[in-house]
Order: structure tokens, then sequence, then C-alpha cells
């Protein structure tokens, strides 16, 4: 019970970090999806990117979070402000689901249909935004889906760089060896991403195309 | 300034061949004429360059030599050429999350058309192609296969194009709709009077429907003969697909066959 008094006694700040740590994940997760969705787009389009692009956001993956946050911290303009550089460091980590799912999405569209839209007399564009976006929707979803859910996980460690969020309590629970405190960050954390998780979930059915 | 006779012609290959990137070679040496009003069917078995030939005429493909001329001119917007011909294929190709009547009114909607006009348009052609008119608020996936292949054929009837290209439309329906549809095109064909190109491998498919049969072989046009004269031709690939269809060739009793299919078609 002792968990839930410190949430209650501390409400004020459980909301704070909250609110942080949902800015932290929505606006990097808005700049994942304005920069993966188009060069999901390209590299579908010009398969020869594909390689590059793919390669370029895996080892972005495989650097360990609290290691990039470190490498970003001397530079310049993001150094002056942490929520800056946590911002960029998970919008960096939610580039590869948004980026391959547009591509599996957009490559996974029926090409009779395509072939036919194309005979038909569609421009580039109108094919894209009319009969591919409209039909890899929820593909692309289920990608941002596993970033908001990844991004709510690791935007606990930008707390270590002082930006902020719900790792702050965890951070701090750590350091006092108080599992209290440490539950009072991962537990809101957890909540936020299941719901993230089932509400894009429930769009991504919504979108799908019969 | 062109003769009569060249205005006369709706599509024109010169000479045309067409290489893959990999160096392989899909067509070579084509030339052949589509006259206007008239059905040809490019007869032959996979891999013999009948698509190839197809898609070159909507400039899907483009010719890697010689060139292929549609009402007398080789260049311009394609676009606009594409947006001038029906397109029809095997697959079908509709478009999932759009409704029969959205599916059929795409090109005169992307053409700018009003939306009364539309809405006549796509009626009469749902009644056109045989499908009734509350088929209009379906979606493809409610659709059996031969339902699906009408709507093809009324999306690519839409804008009025002048040229059809039909490829191996009626090839995945069962051989009942195949035949239904067959009659319907037939019938359609008296009446709209298009210029249609179609691709098929079945030989009866071809007697039935063309005005005149051109038989490719491995990327090379072997004969271009009209379907009483295709069955009496001594051509040796045109006896193998006569054999292999149980035609029998050069007798009167096969030409009265083709005569007796067309009349009951009509």
């Amino acid at each position: 019970m002792n968990f839930f008094h410190f949430i209650i006694e501390n409400r004020g700040q459980v909301l704070e970090l909250t609110l942080e740590h949902l800015w932290l994940v929505g606006v990097s997760t808005l700049l994942a999806v304005l920069v993966g969705i188009p060069l999901g787009i390209m590299i579908a389009r010009w398969p020869r990117w594909n390689k590059p692009v793919l390669a370029g956001a895996n080892i972005i993956q495989t650097i360990p979070s609290l290691a990039l946050f470190g490498f970003l911290l001397p530079v310049p303009w993001l150094g002056e402000r942490v929520d800056r550089l946590a911002i960029l460091a998970l919008t960096l980590y939610a580039l590869l689901p948004v980026i391959r799912n547009t591509y599996t999405g957009i490559r996974g569209v029926d090409p009779a249909v395509v072939e036919a839209g194309r005979g038909m007399g569609l421009t580039d564009g109108q094919l894209l935004f009319w009969v591919e976006l409209p039909l890899a929707i929820s593909v692309i979803l289920s990608g941002v889906r596993i970033a908001v859910v990844i991004s709510v996980g690791l935007a606990t460690i930008a707390a270590a760089i002082g930006a902020g969020g719900l790792g702050e309590f965890i951070f701090r629970g750590l350091a006092m060896v108080n599992n209290q405190v440490i539950l009072a960050g991962a537990v809101p954390a957890a909540i936020l991403a299941l719901l993230a998780d089932s509400s894009l979930g429930w769009l991504e059915r919504r979108l799908r195309p019969q | 300034m062109e003769s009569t006779a060249a205005n006369d012609l709706a599509i024109e290959f010169r000479d045309v061949s067409y290489t893959l990137p990999t160096g392989q070679q899909v067509l070579s040496g084509l030339n052949l004429e589509v006259r206007r009003g008239q059905t040809l069917v490019l007869l032959g078995r996979s891999g013999s360059g009948k698509t190839t030939t197809l898609k070159l005429v909507n400039r899907l493909l483009s010719p890697t030599g010689g060139e292929v001329r549609v009402n007398g001119l080789a260049t311009g917007d394609v676009i606009r050429l594409r947006r001038s011909i029906g397109y029809v294929i095997q697959e079908v190709g509709l478009f999932p999350h759009f409704t029969v009547e959205r599916n059929i009114a795409l090109v005169p909607t992307i053409e700018g058309w009003p939306e009364e006009r539309i809405h006549t348009r796509v009626r009469d052609l749902l009644q056109i192609v045989g499908l009734e008119a509350s088929m209009a608020s379906r979606y493809p996936r409610q659709l059996s296969g031969g339902q699906r292949q009408r709507v093809g054929v009324a999306r690519a009837l839409a804008a009025d194009p002048p040229i059809l290209l039909m490829d191996e439309p009626f090839a995945a329906l069962d051989p009942l709709t195949r035949n239904e549809l067959q009659q319907e095109f037939l019938a359609l064909q008296q009446q709209l009077n298009k210029t249609v190109v179609f691709v098929t491998h079945d030989l009866r498919e071809a007697l039935r429907l063309a005005s005149r049969i051109a038989l490719m072989e491995a990327g090379r046009l072997v004969t271009v003969l009209p379907p009483e004269d295709f069955v009496r031709s001594h051509d040796p690939w045109a006896a193998a697909y006569m054999s292999a269809f149980g035609v029998v060739p050069a007798s009167a009793a096969s030409r009265n066959e083709v005569r007796n299919e067309d009349r009951n078609a009509s």
C-alpha cells in the first residue's frame, strides 16, 4: 500500500513527469513519422536506396541508448537543452520501424492494383495518395505503434541526462534503493505504453482496408 | 497529308524490339498494324511476348528499338495517352478500398467530369456489362470473379476510350462465366466498335473473338491471319495450336465451327 500512498502524496509530480514523458515521446514520434514515412516511400519507389537507408536506421538501433545520449551531449545546439537532445535520440530510434513498415506496406500493395492504376493513367502522385498509402496505412501505423511503445520505454533513460520524464522517479529510486519510488516511475510508464499500444492498435484495425 | 489508309490505323508497330535491362530479348522485329474498330488477338504461349507487346501500346513499357504509333503518334504525354486507352488485366486490379462505383468512375473523376454525368455514366456502364445497379455500392471483395471482371471492363470503358487493351481478361474465370463474358464481349464490340488488342493463349477464344489473329512465338510474330484463314493455315505453329486445342484444320468443317460460334455469340 506504500506505493499507492507515495503516488497519491506526490500526484502533482507524477502528473508533471507523465506529461513531460508524453511530450518527449509525442514530439519524437511525430518527427520520426515526418521523416520516416517519406523515406519509406522513397525506398519503395527507388529500391536502389533500400539497403543504405535501412542499414543506416539499423545501425542507429544498435547503439545503446545511454551511449547515444552521452555522444550527443557535447553537440553545441543540442547540448544546450537536454530535452532537444532526448527528442533527437528518441526520433532516431523510432525511425527504423516507421521506415521499414512504410516500405513493407507500400511494396505489399497488390501489383495488379498498381498496374491497373498506372495503365489507366494515374500520375505517380495520384497512385501514391489514392492507392498505395490508403492500402498501406494499417501496416505503416503498426510501425508507428512499435515506435511509440519502444519510445515510452526508452524515454525513461532520458532522465539520466536530466531531460525529465518518468525516468526521474526510476533513477531517484535506484539511488535511494527505494522500490516504491522506482515503481512510481515504472508503473505509469508501463500504463502509458499499454494505452498507446491499444489505442494505435484500434486505429490500425479501423483503417485496415477490408 | 496522311493517306486515308494510314488514318485508318489505330496502332502501328514499326520494327519494334524490346530488350530487358538484363540483355534478354523479349521482342524483335515486330511489325504489326491494328485498324480502327478491329479486334486483334495476340495468340501465343507464356513468354512469347504477347503481354509485352500490349504494354508497349499504353507505354507501361517503352520499346528499346523501333517505334509504336498510337493514332499516328509515337510520342506525347503518357498520362493523356493512357487515359484514352482502356486497360483490362487478368487479375482485374480493382481498388479494394473503393466501391464498384468509385472504381468505375476513376478515370472520369480524375478527368474532372461533373458529378451528375459520372453518376449517369456509371449506371449506364453497369447495365452495359450486365450488372445490377445495386452493385454500385459494393466493394470488390463482395463480388464473384466474373462480376469483378465485368466491373474491370466497365472501368476500362468509363471514359469511352477508342482503344481497349485486354490482357487475358477471361483466363481466370470458370468455363461457363468465360463463355458468357466472351459472348457479351462480342455483343458489346458490335455495339461500341472499339479498337481492341486482346491477349490470350486460348485458340478457341482467339477464333471466336478476333477480326485477326496475330500468332507469336519466342518474341516474334509468326503470322497474322483472320480466323477463317488461320484454321486453313499450313504454318507449323498454327497447326501446332490447332492440334493442341483439337481444332480440325483445313477442312470446311472447322470454318463452319467458327461461323457457328460467331452466330451463337451475337
